[in-house]
């Protein structure tokens, strides 16, 4: 069973404070959603909210059609991973998952069966004997997990749970669990302050910011149309530049900039005379060392320093006046310029975006 | 028949085993619980402090603590003498106060003594009976204390609770007299009201007695659970109820076992302090109550046979310790647990 999400209008205050600020959102049944934002932008309340710690101030929160209001969070088809896991330390590894079948009086022959089955679920058959203190980072997890699918939720609750693993783990648990939520097809409603999580795992991106949902979309719309400047600057890297727009015609933008005027798609048809900011991707600019091929967008700069990864190389930039800029090259394009010599770094228009300035 | 002069080197000797002895036990607690052995007490204090911290706390232990315990001990198998007899011939150890305790004569074992004993198997009973009770109604207070008041309304409440405790305790178990009395406070408060025809005999059925000993040690409780309480993972409790948990679920199986340790403390530390209460006992009791401890008052300062009364203050604090190991051995606590 699986179950839609729906936020009509959300409000959560605490005394002056808004933590949350007027949301509406429907992820759909058998979603991977992630809210992504930097700490204290209220993603963490918003879940509390769902799963029945806090009530909303104001709106209305329904789970598959249900209205929520006044039903407490044992009582609701939602299950919440915690970002501390909350194991009990004092049960063995399959009381913990069986725990939510215990105060559903289910019998103990029937119980400790199915903490078994979801052991295997999260590839961890065999260690339901075992204490708490004797797992892993990665276990702990995992049972974590076992112990909230085993009653069955709806919809599963995720407070970075992966934050505290190593970055290796980190990374195999995202896989992990992607998996798992495929596997058992519920919905899952994910929380993190890392966008190579949310970008790797969701089908859908929430991104908020002071309580107030910036932008909803998958991993490539808030990647290539951000559709505000934190959203272009928290998602992923990017090179920023402000200027004043010039004239705009054809979706397009011409902005100048302290290092010459630019071309870029303007999808917010910002007006001639506001105030804008550029951004491109790193992938996108590419350094050129001889200037026969004039191209439309070109900076400047001087090549403070490369770093080679192997299947990339970040070649890091910066301009006469001293802004950085990254560039990053792939094993096809071309060879990087030597660190300390001048060169050019070349953008196409459609690779580019104007976007109003951030209001700080 | 060890002589009463080895006795006495056996007595001064005494402290030392015991600490050889309780030191063993904590390091097999330790070694069974997987504790790792810290860095050695010299390395960390250096040899003069170390040295004196021993000495300090050595003197202390074994001066007025251990001695005068083991004295007492020693004492209780000791005969009445008057004083000019005491290390002559006729000073030699004997049971006869044990056997007076439980067949109330110092020779003859066909009778039992049947009011001391049942004394004592009362006042164990009645104190099982009040470490319970205290600890019903001190959970929920330590509890709100711990995880629910904050700030300025949790500081006031402490001060709720530790100021009425500035009150000498024997005056507290006389205004419990007066308050529990025929004509006191609560039987003019039920017979004006109408609940009752007849003033109750709070003091009769011990009531009086029993809500005095529950109230005088609340602190004794509230502290060791508050303490206990407030370091359980406010996630847990949460997450239990997320699963599903009622809340009276969640306090018996998560709570509590995260507690265990305080609540053991606490329940230890009534438990003693009620089976040892003598004011309370001799002001609140009814005319038919008898609390252990004035008997052993009696021995002493009645009946002037000291070591009759050295041998029933030993059975008390033997049955309270046989007592207390066991059911920390069930509960499966060590004694450096409840001392966390």
């Amino acid at each position: 069973m699986t179950a839609e999400v729906a936020l009509e209008e959300v409000t959560v205050r605490f005394g002056q404070f808004t933590a949350v600020d007027n949301v509406s959102l429907r992820v759909a049944p058998g979603e991977f959603f992630s809210f992504l934002g930097p700490s204290g932008c209220g993603k963490t309340t918003l879940l509390r909210t769902i799963s029945g710690f806090i009530d909303p101030s104001a709106g209305r929160l329904t789970i598959g059609g249900r209205d929520m209001r006044g039903i407490g969070p044992n009582r609701r088809p939602t299950a919440l991973i915690f970002q501390s896991l909350a194991l009990f330390p004092l049960m063995t590894v399959a009381e913990n998952i069986a725990y939510g079948l215990r105060v559903r009086g289910c019998p103990k022959a029937e119980r400790l069966r199915r903490a078994e089955e979801l052991l295997q679920v999260v590839a961890l058959a065999d260690q339901g004997g075992k204490r708490i203190d004797q797992l892993s980072g990665g276990q702990k997890q995992r049972v974590a997990i076992a112990r909230a699918l085993a009653v069955e939720p709806e919809v599963l609750l995720l407070d970075e749970p992966l934050s505290a693993l190593d970055l290796k783990l980190r990374q195999h648990m995202r896989n992990e669990l992607r998996a798992i939520q495929r596997r058992v097809g519920i919905t899952f409603i994910y929380i993190t302050h890392d966008q190579g999580e949310a970008l790797t795992m969701s089908d859908r991106i929430g991104v908020m910011r002071n309580g107030r949902l910036e932008q909803v979309g998958t991993g490539r719309e808030l990647y290539d149309t951000p559709e505000t400047a934190f959203v272009a600057s928290f998602v992923g890297e990017v090179n920023m530049l402000t200027g004043i727009v010039q004239d705009a015609a054809d979706g397009m933008a011409r902005i100048e900039t302290p290092r010459g005027i630019m071309l870029a798609r303007n999808p917010k048809d910002l007006r001639a005379g506001a105030s804008a900011t550029l951004f491109v991707r790193p992938e996108a600019l590419l350094p050129r060392s001889d200037h026969d091929d004039p191209a439309i967008n070109r900076i400047a700069v001087h090549v403070i320093d490369l770093a080679y990864e192997g299947n990339q190389t970040h070649v890091m930039c910066a301009t006469a006046c001293g802004n950085r800029l990254l560039s990053l090259l792939g094993p096809r394009d071309p060879a990087a310029p030597i660190p300390g010599s001048a060169a050019w770094l070349d953008f196409a228009p459609q690779d580019a975006i104007v976007l109003p300035s951030a209001a700080a | 028949m060890i002589s009463v002069a080895w006795g006495h080197r056996l007595l001064l000797l005494l402290p030392f085993l015991l600490t050889a002895v309780l030191w063993g036990w904590t390091a097999l607690d330790n070694r069974a619980a997987g504790v790792s052995r810290p860095p050695g007490f010299f390395a960390r204090n250096g040899w003069p402090v170390g040295i004196y911290l021993l000495l300090a706390a050595g003197v202390w232990l074994v001066v007025l603590v251990a001695l005068p315990q083991l004295s007492m001990i020693d004492m209780s198998f000791r005969h009445k003498l008057p004083i000019n007899q005491i290390g002559g011939p006729r000073d030699t150890y004997t049971l006869e106060n044990y056997r007076y305790f439980l067949f109330g004569s110092t020779t003859s074992t066909s009778s039992w003594n049947v009011v001391h004993l049942r004394a004592f198997a009362m006042t164990i009973i009645s104190s099982l009976l009040i470490t319970a009770l205290n600890f019903i109604i001190c959970y929920p207070i330590a509890y709100y204390l711990a995880r629910i008041a904050r700030g300025a309304q949790l500081r006031l409440l402490l001060v709720l609770l530790i100021a009425p405790f500035w009150v000498n305790d024997i005056l507290r178990a006389f205004a419990f007299r007066i308050v529990f009395s025929e004509k006191g406070l609560i039987n003019t408060a039920l017979l004006g009201v109408g609940w009752i025809a007849q003033p109750i005999d709070f003091i009769g059925f011990n009531i009086a007695l029993f809500a005095g000993l529950i109230y005088a040690y609340t602190l004794m409780m509230v502290f060791p659970l508050y303490n206990a309480l407030d370091s359980v993972e406010a996630a847990q409790i949460e997450a239990a109820r997320d699963l599903g948990a009622p809340w009276w679920h969640i306090h018996l199986f998560i709570v509590m076992p995260a507690a265990k340790a305080g609540i053991a403390s606490g329940c230890t530390l009534v438990f003693m302090l009620a089976t040892g209460a003598l004011a309370a006992p001799l002001v609140l009791g009814g005319p038919s109550t008898l609390w252990f401890t004035p008997i052993v008052y009696d021995r002493f300062y009645q009946v002037f046979n000291w070591p009759q009364g050295a041998a029933y203050a030993f059975v008390l604090l033997a049955g309270c310790i046989a007592l207390v190991i066991t059911a920390l051995r069930l509960l499966r606590l060590s004694l450096a647990d409840i001392a966390r």
